[in-house]
């Protein structure tokens, strides 16, 4: 009886969970009378169809995708280095850097959008608020989650496995493509993953910084002004099998992986 | 102390005349507020298994990374064969090194782990196939070279770190405490198994382990240090019959010290007066006399120092039978073998003469005695 209400509760939970998104893929096949998607009318898939028939809407997914895996790559890349370097060196301002990594993730976003703005519009000689700016914002703070996931497996991690590898014979630059970087990569694949969720998300603090430029989130927020237009239903409702998919892949891997180790013994 | 050490190197020099594989010229190591390593000298004959023996934080360790290059010295010379190899990294060094963790690559096959190695030194794929199948072969672990290192346990684990090293055929092999990890019946397997390899590969065993039966059951040659100090190196029946200081004495079986001072060529007066016949080595003044528990028979006869007392425990275990006994010199431990059934142990409170050979008696500082009660 008990186990069953447990039952009950968790399908309650995930459906009121679901039920936004199930709407969203919904209004996806909805032919709205209006400029508002927002009452049933007649099922089409011509939405879908002609997805990008919205002016600037293909435009901003393209911005957007562009952003979240350049900001990502490169993130990752840093992050991974600081993270090294806090985990495995001793240097002047190891503290310090340490406490800094964390504060993009502490700190409301509406400052940290309000900050990047301010910084950009006192050095327009350098920057002008566009892509650039939006990278360099969306970098700013991927690299934090990079750097704090990278860092905890660092950290569990036998030093003397790197020892062992010098030990061998192969010099530093070795050890880390043999050795290190096989064993951090998982880690630093979950944290691009992660990063790339949040870059494709992120709205306040793009909108500060994007100057003309749309990506997806800002492009829908200045478009619901005056219509929503079903295929931003659409686009989201793509978004989100994609994301499914990767997880259900994941799983896949995972099970595929554990029942060949379970063979080999 | 450094002076017994010399001279044991020296006469260790002289059985040796080819060039040692491993040399240490007053080697320091200092770390931001301790100094680990207090200059060490020594040498490894080649071919030689050879273990350094001491308690934790003796700077045992930290000598054995600095031979592997995971440390440099603070002062000091270390030569591998000829070779300064003094800020050489460690895969510009002829060594390799077991480490107490194993550190197998977990992402790697046992097969993988074993042809890191080769791979580094660009050994042709044949050879190096070859070359692996036959350390696999030679530790026992054939059947096993596609299994990922955790799908083995402890002690075949330990196998594969070990073929890991000895497949590249190094100079020297670094052992730190390589047995730790294992349980105490495995751990009497691997350390015959690993003297039969020794003794096979023909390859220089520097073995680092707190272990004293474990440094007496493998090496050859064992250095016992102290406070990042040698405090004397030699065989092990050197070591266990002719302690040179208290802590050796200590630290290698049980030891029996009575506080003396030397009267003659080859006598100590014992501070309650007994005067007691002991191989001095020239030593005088204040020292105590020492005599390891099985050598010593209760009653007289058993040589000819001899010393009463009364006895205050006894504990048979086995073998032996353990008998304390109170004596105006202090409180000597007797290991009297149980060679017949019946027990002749007199029981406690019995007055006994307590009776050894003057060969059995060795000599040490009276300094370190005191200072050895006091760490007990």
């Amino acid at each position: 009886m008990k186990r069953h209400a447990l039952t009950v509760y968790a399908l309650l939970v995930v459906g009121y969970l679901m039920l936004p998104i199930a709407v969203v893929i919904l209004f996806s096949f909805n032919k709205p009378a209006g400029r508002f998607n927002y009452v049933w009318e007649e099922f089409t898939l011509d939405n879908w169809v002609h997805w990008n028939s919205i002016l600037g809407i293909q435009d901003a997914i393209i911005t957007s995708l562009e952003v979240g895996l350049l900001a990502t790559l490169v993130a990752t890349v840093l992050g991974t280095l600081i993270a090294i370097a806090i985990v495995r060196h001793q240097f002047v301002g190891r503290g310090t850097t340490n406490v800094l990594v964390f504060l993009p993730m502490s700190t409301p976003e509406i400052v940290l959008g309000a900050s990047l703005l301010t910084l950009f519009l006192n050095t327009t000689a350098i920057f002008q608020l566009g892509f650039g700016t939006i990278f360099i914002a969306h970098v700013m703070f991927i690299v934090s989650f990079i750097v704090v996931t990278v860092k905890a497996r660092l950290i569990g991690f036998d030093r003397h496995l790197e020892e062992a590898a010098l030990d061998l014979g192969a010099n530093e630059v070795t050890t880390f493509r043999k050795i290190t970087l096989p064993l951090i990569a998982p880690a630093m694949l979950a944290a691009a993953l992660l990063g790339f969720a949040l870059s494709i998300d992120d709205f306040v603090i793009t909108y500060f910084n994007a100057g003309a430029t749309q990506t997806f989130p800002v492009f829908v927020w200045g478009i619901a002004r005056v219509s929503v237009p079903p295929q931003v239903n659409v686009v989201a409702s793509a978004i989100f099998l994609v994301a499914i998919a990767l997880a259900l892949g994941n799983v896949f891997w995972q099970y595929r992986s554990a029942k060949k180790t379970q063979g080999a013994t | 102390m450094t002076d017994t050490t010399r001279e044991r190197q020296g006469s260790n020099l002289s059985q040796t005349p080819a060039v040692a594989d491993v040399r240490l010229e007053d080697v320091v190591k200092r770390f931001d507020d301790s100094t680990a390593v207090d200059g060490i000298s020594l040498e490894i004959p080649r071919g030689s298994f050879f273990a350094l023996l001491g308690p934790s934080g003796c700077g045992k360790t930290t000598t054995l990374r600095m031979i592997g290059g995971f440390e440099e010295p603070t002062e000091g010379r270390i030569f591998l064969g000829d070779q300064d190899v003094v800020g050489r990294p460690p895969y510009k060094r002829d060594v390799n090194t077991v480490f107490q963790s194993y550190a197998l690559f977990p992402h790697m096959s046992i097969e993988g782990n074993v042809a890191f190695g080769l791979e580094r030194k660009r050994v042709p794929k044949d050879e190096l196939k070859g070359r692996v199948a036959e350390i696999l072969e030679l530790v026992g672990l054939s059947g096993f070279a596609k299994r990922k290192p955790r799908q083995l346990s402890g002690g075949q684990q330990q196998r594969v770190a070990l073929a890991r090293a000895l497949v590249n055929h190094p100079r020297v092999l670094l052992l730190d405490e390589p047995l730790g990890a294992l349980d105490l019946k495995l751990r009497k397997q691997m350390q015959l198994e690993l003297k039969r390899i020794q003794h096979e590969v023909g390859i220089t065993f520097v073995h680092v382990t707190h272990d004293q039966e474990e440094a007496m059951t493998m090496a050859d040659t064992i250095a016992v240090m102290s406070g990042g100090k040698i405090e004397q190196l030699g065989p092990p029946t050197e070591l266990y019959e002719r302690p040179a200081t208290a802590f050796v004495a200590g630290f290698l079986g049980v030891s029996n010290l009575l506080p003396g001072t030397v009267e003659g060529a080859d006598a100590i007066r014992l501070d309650e007066g007994t005067v007691v016949r002991a191989v001095l080595n020239g030593r005088s003044g204040q020292v105590a006399a020492g005599v390891r528990p099985e050598k010593i028979s209760i009653g007289a006869g058993g040589g000819s120092n001899e010393l009463p007392g009364t006895i205050s425990e006894t504990a048979y275990i086995g073998v032996a039978t353990q008998v304390v006994v109170r004596t105006a010199a202090g409180t000597v431990q007797v290991f009297a073998q149980n060679m017949d059934a019946g027990g002749r142990i007199p029981a406690p409170g019995t007055n006994v003469v307590l009776s050894w050979a003057p060969e059995s008696t060795f000599v040490v500082d009276r300094a370190d005695s005191v200072m050895e009660e006091e760490t007990e």
